[in-house]
């Protein structure tokens, strides 16, 4: 196994322990949650696999639905994340296209194109995860104003844990 | 069949996402149905494990109010047992010598492990399970209100179905006016129910409270539910719109009572019989 493969690993159980044990209890006023562990999806190597992703993304789902009693809608909502982020990543390369073997974070991106990868993603995961936990359109108000404060809490850790992380300081 | 399996293989991509959305709505579907006996969910050892662990940590910054609230239910209950010994005193019982009606309800108590209140569907993981005798469907009530059903058990654990769950109905009955309805939870607050099917000629009151009726063999008779905070009635329409403040504050419970009914069996089996199934 090599360095990153072992690194992948720790981020996995990183982001779905951080979930379950911390964000999990961090609901602020109840309507903002933080879904931090869709960064790990978003985070994997640009080259990977698409079926490979989306099956690692419905294990990780599954995991993170164990905790929150909710069989099936994490999972759901992350293998659809799982599906288009390749597209996704495609529709939205920068000029010269990625560096072999990158991950998409912000340092080595920059911070406009890295808002313009994971804002979309994070917003299409939120609108899934919560509708299909609502059951349908049913009290939309609501939902909806959870999905957006749900978004901009899970963007900033997300911001603030990649600034923490990151591996190239720029000073 | 070449042609067939190169299609595919060349939209494996979208197979994989179709056949894995498959089996996530039918895990939903399984998960919606009440009283499944599932495997994967919060009471599975090593999850309740390490939210157990979680919530030991978090346990410590409540400890004094957990503590207030078991000083106050002791002293209400030995209130409440004084004035029975001293009622009973002076009374000639006659009606109840039946041992079985006597012990209709047995409690246990168990600590709350692991508990939501934003979501629409909430569930609560506590610490007792099929060892402690507890099974699906039993009745969940705290020192001050009614809490939920037990959903599905493991040897040391159960989850529960909270009553902030929109799925969930309980029967209830107003106290004041004996009239009975259903308190259903809306998805917002969880702070405040709504109480369905109450007709309009029923002359409400702010502060009426609001009990379980028994009538479904799940909770006791007379368990509070909450308190009538509001309450409009729309032209035309059959029922007064009522909101009801839950007892029991969801965001600070600690410790819950399981109920064991001793004769559900029983009234089940008869109202099968002359009634039918009722699903």
């Amino acid at each position: 196994m090599t360095r990153s493969g072992i690194l992948l690993v720790f981020y996995f159980f990183f982001y779905l322990l951080i979930q379950v044990m911390l964000f999990k209890n961090l609901v602020v006023f109840n309507t903002a949650f933080c879904f931090l562990y869709v960064a790990f999806i978003l985070f994997l190597p640009i080259e990977i696999n698409v079926v490979a992703l989306m099956v690692i993304g419905f294990f990780t789902g599954f995991l993170v639905d164990i905790f929150y009693d909710s069989l099936g809608v994490h999972a759901s909502a992350l293998v659809t994340i799982s599906y288009l982020r390749n597209y996704w990543l495609g529709v939205i390369t920068p000029q010269g296209g990625y560096d072999a073997n990158s991950t998409p974070t912000l340092e080595a991106n920059g911070a406009q194109w890295f808002f313009v990868y994971t804002i979309p993603m994070i917003l299409l995961h939120h609108i899934i995860l919560f509708l299909v936990e609502a059951g349908g359109f049913q009290s939309f108000g609501y939902t909806s104003l959870k999905i957006l404060f749900s978004v901009l809490f899970t963007m900033m850790v997300l911001v603030l844990l990649q600034l923490l992380t990151g591996e190239r300081r720029r000073i | 069949m070449n042609r067939l399996l190169r299609f595919f293989y060349e939209y494996r991509a979208f197979f994989t996402f179709l056949v894995l959305e498959l089996i996530c709505a039918w895990m939903i579907v399984q998960n919606n149905q009440y009283q499944s006996a599932s495997y994967f969910n919060s009471s599975n050892r090593l999850a309740a494990n390490i939210i157990g662990f979680s919530n030991g940590v978090r346990e410590y910054f409540s400890l004094r109010d957990i503590n207030k609230e078991l000083a106050n239910e002791n002293a209400i209950l030995r209130t409440k047992l004084e004035q029975r010994n001293q009622s009973i005193y002076s009374l000639e019982v006659h009606e109840i010598k039946d041992p079985a009606i006597i012990n209709r309800y047995e409690y246990a108590s168990a600590k709350v492990v692991n508990n939501t209140t934003s979501f629409f569907k909430n569930y609560i993981t506590i610490n007792k399970g099929s060892d402690a005798g507890i099974k699906p469907g039993m009745a969940a009530i705290s020192s001050v209100g009614a809490v939920g059903k037990v959903k599905s058990v493991s040897q040391h654990y159960s989850v529960l179905i909270s009553l902030l769950n929109i799925d969930e109905h309980v029967s209830s009955v107003i106290k004041r006016t004996q009239n009975f309805g259903t308190v259903q939870w809306d998805g917002n607050d969880p702070r405040f129910a709504s109480l369905l099917y109450i007709p309009r000629h029923v002359q409400l009151l702010t502060g009426d409270t609001v009990v379980t009726s028994g009538y479904n063999a799940v909770f006791p008779e007379g368990i509070l539910v909450g308190i009538i905070r509001e309450s409009s009635l729309k032209e035309e329409a059959p029922f007064h719109d009522i909101k009801i403040e839950l007892a029991q504050d969801f965001t600070k419970l600690a410790f819950v009572d399981i109920v064991k009914s001793n004769l559900k069996n029983e009234k089940d089996s008869l109202e099968l019989k002359t009634i039918g199934d009722p699903k």
